[in-house]
C-alpha cells in the first residue's frame, strides 16, 4: 500500500501548534470558561477531618438557603460496581469510586467530598455549605505507609484483605495488595558480590501541579441527554465512569473535551462531572462545578508518597550480581498506587541476573492518588540509581562506566517477566559518556559553595491502546481531520503532520480538531505517552483509507480499473494521481472536486487498538551548586538524553524533555506535601507547595535520539513520561558528588540537606 | 464569606480618614491590595468599605531631599522603589527588600506601605525600613504623627494603627557616610516565595573604614514580629568590621531570635539561618559602606 521512506516533508519539521493562537490571545475557551445560560454555580462540601466515621448529615438548613437549587450527597448516586477498569494510565474501582465522588459511612481524608451544592451565585453555594450539618466520630489517622503496614495500625476498610498471587489474607489489612517478582537466586547472588550496598528511601507525595483547576459544565436535555463539558485527557474515560456511577446509559451522556490547561495524568480521573451532573439533574439547570487552587490539592489524584529499600550487589569487576527490593507505595484512601509501574520500572535499564522485588499497595488517610507522568517510576527509579552510584563509587568506577558494563540489551528477560524488545538503554548511555556536558569539567569549589555532577538512567514503558481517526476530503482537496483523543501535548499538530505526510499534502491542509464522544471514534484517554504513537497509527490508516478510496474516484473519473490508478505521496510529484491507461495524471485537489459526481462524501477511518509499542529510555546529567551553610541546591547545568524513537515535531519533543525535566526538578527539590499529626495538609497552595520558577530551572539542554520502534509507521515511541522519571536521580547523585553526603528523601529541601550533613 | 465591598477612592487625606472612621471596623484602606484582597478571598480578613488610598497624591510621591532625607508615599509601587535611582543610590537595603517581594508582576501593584501594614513577620520590606532608621507617618481623626517602623508592629497581623488612621507616608533619614545597608532572606525558591528567615544590617564605619561605629540589624520570620537584634548590633559597635565580628554578631543574633517550626522551615534550620544570613547582610552592608556594589 502506501510506503513512506526518510524522506519525509512535513514529518521532522517544526510547524506551529494548531491551537497556538487562540491559546495565545486567551480565546481558547479551558474547563472553567464554560458557561451555559441559567447556569447555576456548585461547590463541594469537603471533610475537615482526615479519618472519621460519618454519624449524620443534614441538609436541610442548606436546602432553605433563599438562591439554592439542589443539594446533593451520596444518597444520590445509586449503588456502584464492584469492578476495577482501567482508566487513562491507572484502575479504578467504580465502588470506591463512588465513596471518593460523595462520602459513604466514612471520610477518609482532609478534603474528601461529602456533599454538594448548587445555587443561584458561588457565594450563595459557599454559604450553603456551612448550612449542611455533618456530625463526625473521629478515628486515629493513618498518614505513614509504614505505619499503615503495622499489624496494629488503625484500618481505613474494615473488609480490606491484602490480595496477592497466594490469595487473600484471611484478616483485614491496609495494605490492599503485594506482590514478587523473582528472578535467579537472589541469595547466591549476594553472596558472590565483592561489594553490597543497601539503603532506605522515602518520597513525600507530590502534586502534577497542572495550573487550570477540575472543572465541569453538566447539562440535561428535555430528552434526557446528559452533556457534560469538562477538562479532562479522555473524554470517554469520563464517560464510562458517569455511566458507571449514575448508572446511565453510554449512548445517552455526551461528554465533551474543553482545552486542557495541564493534566501530567492528573486528569483521568473525574472528580466534579459526576456531582455537576447530579446537582443539574436536581436543580433542572446547568451546573458548573470548578475547584479551588486548595481543593485540587486536597483531593484530586497527586501521586504516591512511598518508602522503599534497595539492596544491591556487584563483583570487583563492575558486573551486577543480584539485587533486592522492596517498595511500599501509598495508595491514598482507596487501592490504587502505581507500585506495579514503579517495579516495571526500577533498575529496568540493567542486566541483573538475580534479584527479588517486593511490592506493597497501602492505603493512608491522603487523598486517593492518580497517574502522574511516568506514575510510580521516579519514586524507584530515585531510589535504584542511587545504589547504582554508590556501587560505581565503591568500585571506584566512573558512574556511567558502570552503568555501561551492565546494561540492559534487546532479548534481555525483565524482572516483571517480558523481554526487551528494540531498547536503546545502551546508546542513551553512550550519548550520556559522549555528551560535552559530560566531560566539560567542573569546578568543585573547597568553599562554602561546593559543586557535584550526578547522572540518572530513566526508563518507562509507554502504552497503545484505542485510538479514532476521522479524514474527510473536502471539495477544494483540504482534509478535516476529526480525532477522538483528547490535545493535551499538541495533538491536533503532530497527528495531522502524520496524516499530512501519509497523504502526500502539505500539513495546510489538513485542519485538524478534536471531537467529542457524540461525533467521534471511541478513543482511550491521552496517558502512558500513547497518543502521538497509537493515534498516529489511526491517522495514517484513515489516510491510507482516504488513497485507496480516491483511487477509486480517480478510477471512475478516468473510467478505468482501480489498479490502474496510481498515487504519489512523496517527492515532487506528490499528490498526484497517474493512470496507466491514459498517462494523464490529476491532482488531489482535482479528484478531490468531484467527489459528488463520484460517490458523494469520501471519509477515511482509522479505528485501532494498538497492543504493542516500544518503551522509552533516557538519561539525565546534573550539575548541581550546594551552599552547604544553607542546604540550598542550584542547577548549574541540566541535560536530557532520550531514545524518542521518531520526532514527529522536534520542537514538540524537546519541550516534553524539558516540561519533564521541569517536573522532575521541582519533585527533587522542592515539591511535597506536609501534614500535621492530625492528617491535615499545611501546604494546600502554591506559595507552600513549591513548583520550580524560571529561576530556579536552567536552560535544559536536549539530545534526541532516533532509534526507531519497528511497527509504528514513522518509528514513533511515546516521549512524554520518560523525562520526568531520571532527575531526582540525578540531581540526588550531583548533590552527593558535591557534599560526599547520600540523601535519602524527596524533595532535598534545604532543610533536609542540612539535617544530612549533620548541621542541624 | 462575603464577596462584595463597598469601594472608594477620595482624593485627599482628610477625605479618607473621614470614611476610614465613618467605616468603623469594616473600613480597611487598599493600596496594591496584593495581600488584602487574598485574604477577603480567604477569610481570613473581613471587610465591607475599601478605601483605595492610590488616588491621594501625597500617597504616592517619592521625595528624596540631600538634606532631609527620603519620603516615600505609603502606596508608591515596589517596582517604583527598587527602581528609583535616589533609593537605590542611598538605601539599598530598601531596594533588596522592596524588589523581592512577590514577582514582578505583584511588584507593580504590592507596596512597601502595604507591606508594613500587612504586617507580617515575614514581610521581607520592614527590617530593611527598621535598619534603615525609617518613621511611620500616620493619619487620623485627630492630626498625624509619627513613630519608628520598629515599633510599628504588634503581632502577626497586626499593627499599632487605631480605627481611622491610616500610614501616608515613610520617612527615612539621610544616610550617614561611610555607611552601608543589606537586606538578605532565605528561601527555596529564587523568587515568588516567602521568607524563611530574613536579615537586614546597616553599618557606619569610621574613617579607616575597619572599625563599626554604629550598627542596626532587625530579621524577619524569626519572632510574632519584625524582630531588632539590639543586642547583636550594639556589640557590634568599635569592633572590627570583619568577618569574626560578623559571626559573633550572628550568634548573639539567635539569641534574640524567637522562630518557630512550621511547614516553610524547621525551628533548628530557622535558628541556624539567622546565623547565616545576619552574618551575610553584614558582610553585605559591609561592602556598601566601602562603595562596593553587590548584586541587589
Amino acid at each position: 500500500m502506501i510506503t513512506k521512506t526518510a524522506e519525509h516533508t512535513v514529518i521532522g519539521t517544526r510547524p506551529p501548534r494548531a491551537d497556538a493562537f487562540e491559546k495565545v490571545v486567551g480565546k481558547a475557551v479551558f474547563g472553567p470558561d464554560v458557561n451555559l445560560p441559567r447556569m447555576a454555580y456548585g461547590r463541594i462540601l469537603r471533610s475537615p477531618h482526615a479519618h472519621a466515621r460519618i454519624v449524620r448529615i443534614d441538609p436541610t438548613r442548606a436546602e432553605a438557603l433563599d438562591g439554592v437549587y439542589a443539594v446533593a450527597t451520596a444518597a444520590d448516586l445509586p449503588e456502584a460496581a464492584d469492578r476495577t477498569e482501567r482508566v487513562g494510565e491507572g484502575n479504578v474501582n467504580y465502588k470506591y469510586m463512588r465513596d471518593n465522588t460523595f462520602a459513604g459511612d466514612k471520610v477518609l481524608y482532609h478534603g474528601h467530598p461529602i456533599a454538594a451544592v448548587a445555587a443561584r451565585t458561588l457565594q450563595i453555594a459557599e454559604q450553603a455549605l456551612e448550612l449542611i450539618d455533618v456530625e463526625y466520630e473521629l478515628l486515629d489517622p493513618v498518614l505513614d505507609v509504614r505505619q499503615a503496614m503495622a499489624a496494629d495500625a488503625p484500618l481505613l476498610h474494615e473488609g480490606m484483605h491484602t490480595r496477592s498471587l497466594a490469595g487473600t489474607a484471611d484478616t483485614p489489612s491496609n495494605v490492599a495488595s503485594q506482590f514478587q517478582f523473582l528472578q535467579g537466586d537472589p541469595e547466591q547472588g549476594f553472596a558472590q558480590a565483592d561489594v553490597v550496598v543497601e539503603r532506605a528511601f522515602e518520597t513525600a507525595m507530590v502534586h502534577q501541579g497542572y495550573i487550570e483547576p477540575h472543572a465541569a459544565t453538566a447539562a440535561w436535555d428535555a430528552d434526557g441527554t446528559l452533556t457534560v463539558y469538562t477538562t479532562t485527557q479522555g473524554a470517554f474515560d469520563i464517560r464510562s465512569q458517569v455511566h458507571e456511577l449514575l448508572g446511565y446509559p453510554l449512548s445517552k451522556i455526551i461528554v465533551v473535551p474543553t482545552e486542557v490547561g495541564g493534566a501530567f495524568g492528573g486528569k483521568n480521573v473525574g472528580y466534579v462531572e459526576v456531582p455537576a451532573a447530579v446537582l443539574a439533574r436536581k436543580s433542572g439547570r446547568p451546573v458548573r462545578v470548578v475547584m479551588t487552587r486548595e481543593e485540587v490539592f486536597l483531593a484530586s489524584g497527586p501521586s504516591s508518597g512511598t518508602w522503599m529499600r534497595v539492596k544491591m550487589g556487584a563483583t570487583r569487576e563492575g558486573r551486577i550480581t543480584a539485587a533486592e527490593v522492596e517498595l511500599c507505595y501509598e495508595a491514598g484512601a482507596y487501592p490504587g498506587s502505581p507500585v506495579g509501574a514503579g517495579a516495571n520500572c526500577i533498575l529496568a535499564g540493567y542486566d541483573i541476573p538475580n534479584a527479588r522485588l517486593d511490592g506493597y499497595d497501602v492505603v493512608v488517610n491522603k487523598p486517593r492518588v492518580g497517574a502522574y507522568r511516568a506514575p510510580g517510576a521516579t519514586q524507584s527509579t530515585f531510589a535504584g540509581e542511587a545504589v547504582i552510584d554508590e556501587l560505581a563509587e565503591k568500585l571506584g568506577l566512573d558512574p556511567v562506566e558502570f552503568r555501561l558494563r551492565n546494561i540492559a540489551t534487546n532479548g534481555m528477560p525483565r524482572l516483571n517477566g517480558g523481554f526487551h524488545e528494540h531498547i536503546a538503554a545502551r546508546e542513551v548511555m553512550e550519548a550520556v559518556r559522549d555528551h560535552p556536558h559530560y566531560n566539560a569539567p567542573l569546578e568543585r569549589g573547597t568553599g562554602i559553595l561546593r559543586r557535584g555532577r550526578g547522572v540518572g538512567l530513566a526508563y518507562w514503558g509507554n502504552w497503545g491502546a484505542r485510538s479514532s481517526v476521522t479524514l474527510e476530503v473536502n471539495a477544494d482537496g483540504t482534509v478535516s481531520m476529526l480525532m477522538g483523543s483528547v490535545d493535551i501535548t499538541g495533538t491536533r499538530t503532530s497527528i495531522a503532520m502524520q496524516a499530512a505526510e501519509t497523504l502526500g499534502l502539505s500539513l495546510a491542509h489538513i485542519n485538524p480538531a478534536m471531537g467529542n464522544t457524540q461525533t467521534s471514534g471511541y478513543s482511550d484517554a491521552s496517558g502512558g505517552s500513547r497518543t502521538t504513537m497509537a493515534t498516529g497509527v489511526a491517522a495514517v490508516k484513515a489516510a491510507e483509507e482516504v488513497i485507496a478510496k480516491m483511487h477509486e474516484r480517480a478510477a471512475a473519473i478516468w473510467v478505468c480499473e482501480p489498479e490502474q490508478v496510481a498515487y504519489t505521496n512523496i517527492g515532487p510529484d506528490a499528490g498526484t494521481f497517474t493512470c496507466s491507461r491514459n498517462d494523464e495524471t490529476m491532482t488531489f485537489a482535482e479528484v478531490a472536486a468531484k467527489l459528488g459526481g463520484t460517490g458523494g462524501a469520501l471519509r477515511g477511518q482509522g479505528d485501532v487498538n494498538v497492543r504493542r509499542w516500544g518503551g522509552a529510555f533516557g538519561a539525565n546529567i546534573a550539575d548541581v551548586e550546594v551552599d552547604i551553610e544553607t542546604g540550598s541546591v542550584r542547577l548549574l547545568r541540566f541535560t536530557a538524553v532520550q531514545n524518542v524513537g521518531k520526532a514527529i515535531r522536534p520542537g514538540q519533543v524537546e519541550g516534553q524533555l524539558r516540561g519533564g525535566a521541569t517536573q522532575g526538578i521541582g519533585w527533587g527539590l522542592y515539591e511535597g506535601y506536609a501534614y500535621d499529626g492530625q492528617g491535615h495538609m499545611l501546604n494546600a497552595n502554591f506559595l507552600d507547595y513549591k513548583l520550580p520558577t524560571a529561576l530556579d530551572v536552567p536552560a535544559i539542554e536536549t539530545e534526541i535520539l532516533e532509534i526507531p520502534w519497528p511497527e509504528h509507521p514513522f518509528g514513533v515511541r511515546g516521549v512524554g513520561e520518560t523525562p520526568i522519571v531520571g532527575p531526582p536521580a540525578a540531581i540526588a547523585n550531583a548533590v552527593y558528588d558535591a557534599i560526599g553526603v547520600r540523601q535519602g528523601f524527596l524533595p532535598m529541601t534545604p532543610a533536609r540537606i542540612l539535617e544530612s550533613m549533620g548541621i542541624i | 464569606m462575603n464577596f462584595s465591598y463597598g469601594y472608594r477612592a477620595p482624593d485627599t487625606i482628610a477625605e479618607a480618614v473621614r470614611l476610614l472612621q465613618e467605616g468603623g471596623s469594616g473600613a480597611r484602606p487598599l493600596a496594591g491590595g496584593t495581600d488584602l484582597l487574598v485574604q477577603l478571598r480567604h477569610g481570613i480578613r473581613q471587610a465591607d468599605l475599601l478605601v483605595d488610598l492610590k488616588r491621594i497624591p501625597e500617597l504616592s510621591a517619592v521625595r528624596y531631599d540631600p538634606a532631609d532625607g527620603l519620603t516615600l508615599g505609603a502606596a508608591v509601587p515596589c517596582a517604583d522603589v527598587a527602581d528609583h535611582p535616589d533609593i537605590r543610590a542611598h538605601y539599598p537595603a530598601l531596594v533588596d527588600g522592596a524588589g523581592i517581594i512577590g514577582g514582578s508582576a505583584i511588584r507593580q501593584r504590592a507596596t512597601v506601605g502595604g507591606n508594613l501594614c500587612n504586617a507580617s513577620p515575614s514581610g521581607d520590606a520592614i527590617p530593611p525600613l527598621i535598619v534603615l532608621g525609617a518613621e511611620a507617618e500616620i493619619a487620623g481623626p485627630n492630626g498625624s504623627c509619627r513613630v519608628p517602623v520598629s515599633s510599628f508592629c504588634v503581632g502577626p497581623g497586626l499593627h499599632l494603627l487605631d480605627q481611622g488612621e491610616m500610614l501616608v507616608a515613610l520617612h527615612l533619614p539621610i544616610p550617614s557616610p561611610r555607611s552601608g545597608s543589606c537586606y538578605l532572606r532565605f528561601t527555596p525558591r529564587g523568587e515568588m516565595d516567602i521568607a524563611v528567615v530574613g536579615a537586614a544590617a546597616w553599618l557606619q564605619l569610621d574613617e579607616s573604614l575597619s572599625y563599626i561605629e554604629d550598627a542596626r540589624i532587625a530579621l524577619s520570620a524569626v519572632a510574632p514580629v519584625p524582630l531588632v537584634a539590639e543586642t547583636a548590633a550594639t556589640w557590634l559597635i568599635g569592633r572590627p568590621a570583619d568577618s569574626e565580628s560578623f559571626a559573633q554578631a550572628g550568634r548573639l543574633a539567635q539569641e534574640t531570635a524567637r522562630p518557630i517550626g512550621d511547614v516553610r522551615g524547621t525551628l533548628p534550620q530557622r535558628l541556624h539561618l539567622v546565623g547565616v544570613m545576619t552574618r551575610r547582610a553584614l558582610q553585605g552592608a559591609l561592602r556598601r559602606a566601602k562603595g562596593e556594589t553587590i548584586d541587589g
